[in-house]
């Protein structure tokens, strides 16, 4: 792996007598999305002001590129921490200030951009945040959820190699927290940065982490990818992911992919040798761009339908699913041979299609939730697999072998 | 520490330690509040050079002229009302005293004097500290609670030059300004309570008006009204910026006080800077 962009070294911060951090060690690299999870309070936001300079370790060193912040000139600290932008918990805007004039502020005051060049700039990121309505409205005017669109804005208007957020999507309905994670993750793809969060949304996050630090106890107690983190034991995950994950299930229907791992542990090795098992792996084409244009309302009601429908269906003959990605989700039929799978994926296909998309998104609704025409298509592929085989093998046959089989299509109501 | 019960302390008697304690106490106290004062003196002169270092930022000009609007245009009806009526009450209060003199030719020279060397500097000074100095603190400490100001560091907008440097700008160039309306309204007050109401010689009122300034009263209460700029700038925002730092109380608490503090030791440091200003300048 790439030597690391920001590294903690054994770095420790009091309030007080109160210790927040207790040698930290942290690792974060150039170009990934890397994510900090841990409970209210436990110090993640501090994290996040030592590395901006916000605040400053009582003892340990922070390295910046290799370098110790602390042994850097004042011009060299403030040239890296001009790469970096922040995007406050709290929003931390100007309420005497428009939401334009909010997002205009730094390139106004840090750049010797004209006019019409900030302008511009200014009114891209308001349009890409769905703010134009609001943009000369203070933001006391506003909802929760567009204070932290603004601010998001703000955050993103200089074009920063680094950006910080400081859980994004708190206080936000479901929808647009979701809009606002495939943002995130969508821009972060398209300029390149460094993304560093704070986030609560377990397991959201996951899909758009590249990698995921748990903050437990004053010390980080976990650092690596998201499937690292499905085969950590620790209190932490106890305390914390279980917890959120529990309510993932009872909210969708599916389990998460640690559960699922589980599960297809527990059913598929006490299997005799020969027998099969097939598994369904479903996709939702093209669901990034929807989710991060201005359809990401009906983005979200498809994955809940489809979730849904696919619990209803296969979890009746003993099936058991995950949404393996953004857009990805992964059936198991234990005790189903590709005859049955493939009679109990037809009667899905039928059902979803007549039901699952067209009650969801009635002809209107779809124009509004859309301002124009969507479509959608669902993609389904099977396979089969011996019980003490590579699940992933198996996954990527079903996937080699999708085919549509349900689309949401403009024509049909609208 | 453990008493025994057995030692010479008797009952119902304080124990050797604690009178020692007693008699220390009010001269640890008064340690602490001198070294918590010399080092705030300290702090607002460092906070001050730093912020005044910055004003010539050429993206200033513009919140300059915002600030002068906020401190000095916004204050001018309150400055008239306040010299006005202390130029009739001195106007009033003067000629009665005079008259049991004979000496009510003196009126003008009397009204203009206290007004121009004491009373404008020193009144105007207070009253924008009330009206507008509390209004600095109240934003600037709101500002520093909700992080906004933290958020300009992240922004490499550097918080004294965008806060405090147009304010003090605005303060050094709002403050004379009124001064000056305030000697020439209150010098009208006094003219329509000792002339027009009382029945004092209108042309000897203006002619002692002349006489008796030279150019010097003139610049010593510009001195003065530029010294009291500097405090009532310095301190405002000065208790608004730290306003979180307050050991006593946090968040909107925190800022209340704060603006209680800036008012009250606007104030007094008005006053007392008045002394010693009026005394190197009678020297000078």
């Amino acid at each position: 792996m790439d030597a690391p962009l920001i590294e903690f070294k054994d770095v420790t911060k009091r309030f007080g007598s109160r210790i927040i951090l207790d040698h930290i060690n942290l690792k974060i690299y150039e170009g990934q999305v890397t994510t900090i999870i841990g409970l209210s309070g436990s110090g993640k936001s501090v994290l996040l002001k030592h590395i901006i300079g916000l605040l400053e370790p009582d003892e340990g060193t922070i390295l910046f590129q290799g370098q110790p912040m602390l042994k850097m000139t004042k011009s060299e600290r403030t040239a890296k921490h001009a790469q970096i932008s922040y995007m406050f918990q709290d929003n931390a805007l100007f309420d005497s200030m428009t939401v334009y004039e909010n997002i205009a502020l730094p390139l106004r005051e840090t750049t010797n951009l004209g006019k019409t060049e900030i302008d511009s700039r200014v009114m891209a990121r308001i349009e890409q945040t769905e703010l134009k309505d609001a943009a000369h409205k203070y933001p006391s005017e506003l909802s929760g959820g567009m204070q932290k669109r603004a601010a998001l804005a703000r955050a993103l208007v200089t074009d920063p190699h680094i950006v910080l957020f400081d859980e994004p999507t708190s206080g936000q309905d479901p929808v647009r927290k979701n809009a606002i994670l495939s943002m995130i993750a969508q821009y972060q793809r398209k300029f390149g940065f460094t993304a560093i969060m704070v986030s609560h949304e377990i397991p959201d996050v996951y899909f758009i982490s590249n990698r995921i630090l748990a903050l437990y106890d004053r010390a980080i107690v976990f650092q690596g990818t998201p499937e690292e983190l499905e085969n950590f034991d620790h209190p932490f995950k106890d305390e914390v992911i279980r917890s959120l994950e529990g309510l993932q299930q009872e909210l969708t229907g599916l389990y998460s992919k640690r559960q699922f791992k589980v599960m297809h542990h527990a059913q598929l090795t006490q299997r005799t040798r020969g027998e099969t098992y097939s598994l369904v792996v479903f996709a939702l084409d093209d669901l990034d761009v929807i989710m991060t244009g201005s359809s990401h309302e009906t983005a979200r009601k498809t994955i809940r339908s489809m979730g849904r429908y696919i619990d209803k269906h296969f979890g009746a003959i003993g099936g058991f699913s995950t949404r393996r990605h953004t857009n990805q989700f992964v059936t198991v039929l234990p005790y189903s041979d590709l005859a049955e799978a493939q009679n109990i994926l037809n009667d899905f296909a039928h059902d979803f299609q007549e039901r699952g998309l067209q009650d969801n998104f009635e002809g209107q609704e779809r124009r509004k939730a859309s301002g124009g025409c969507i479509e959608l298509v669902i993609r389904a592929g099977i396979a089969q697999g011996q019980p003490f085989a590579e699940i992933e093998a198996v996954i990527d046959e079903a996937k080699s072998n999708q085919k549509e089989i349900a689309r949401l299509r403009c024509d049909v109501r609208g | 520490m453990a008493l025994d019960a057995n030692s010479h302390n008797l009952p119902g008697s304080k124990p050797p330690w604690r009178i020692s304690m007693l008699l220390t106490k009010p001269f640890a106290c008064f340690g602490q509040s001198t070294i918590s004062w010399v080092s705030n003196l300290g702090a607002s002169a460092i906070f001050l050079m730093l912020a005044f270092l910055k004003i010539l930022h050429p993206k200033q000009w513009g919140k300059i002229i915002q600030q002068i609007y906020y401190i000095g245009a916004s204050s001018t009806m309150i400055i008239l009302l306040v010299s006005l009526f202390t130029g009739m009450v001195l106007g009033l209060q003067s000629y009665t005293a005079l008259v049991k003199f004979g000496a009510q030719g003196a009126l003008g020279t009397l009204v203009a004097l206290t007004l121009v060397r004491e009373l404008g500097p020193v009144l105007t000074a207070i009253m924008i500290a009330a009206r507008a100095g509390s209004a600095i603190t109240a934003e600037i400490g709101i500002q520093r609670i909700s992080e906004q100001i933290d958020a300009l560091d992240t922004m490499r907008i550097d918080p004294l030059r965008y806060l405090i440097s147009p304010r003090i700008a605005a303060s050094i160039i709002s403050f004379p300004i009124l001064t000056a309306v305030f000697d020439i309204v209150g010098i009208i007050g006094g003219y329509i309570s000792g002339v027009l109401l009382l029945g004092a010689n209108a042309g000897t009122y203006v002619y002692r008006v002349q006489a008796s300034m030279d150019m010097k009263d003139v610049t010593d209460g510009f001195i003065k009204s530029i010294v009291f700029a500097f405090i009532v700038s310095t301190v405002c925002c000065y208790q608004g910026y730290f306003a979180h730092m307050r050991t006593d109380s946090h968040g909107a608490k925190a800022v209340g006080l704060s603006t209680t503090s800036a008012v009250v030791i606007s104030c007094v440091l008005i006053l007392v800077s008045d002394y010693v200003v009026t005394s190197l300048l009678i020297r000078g």
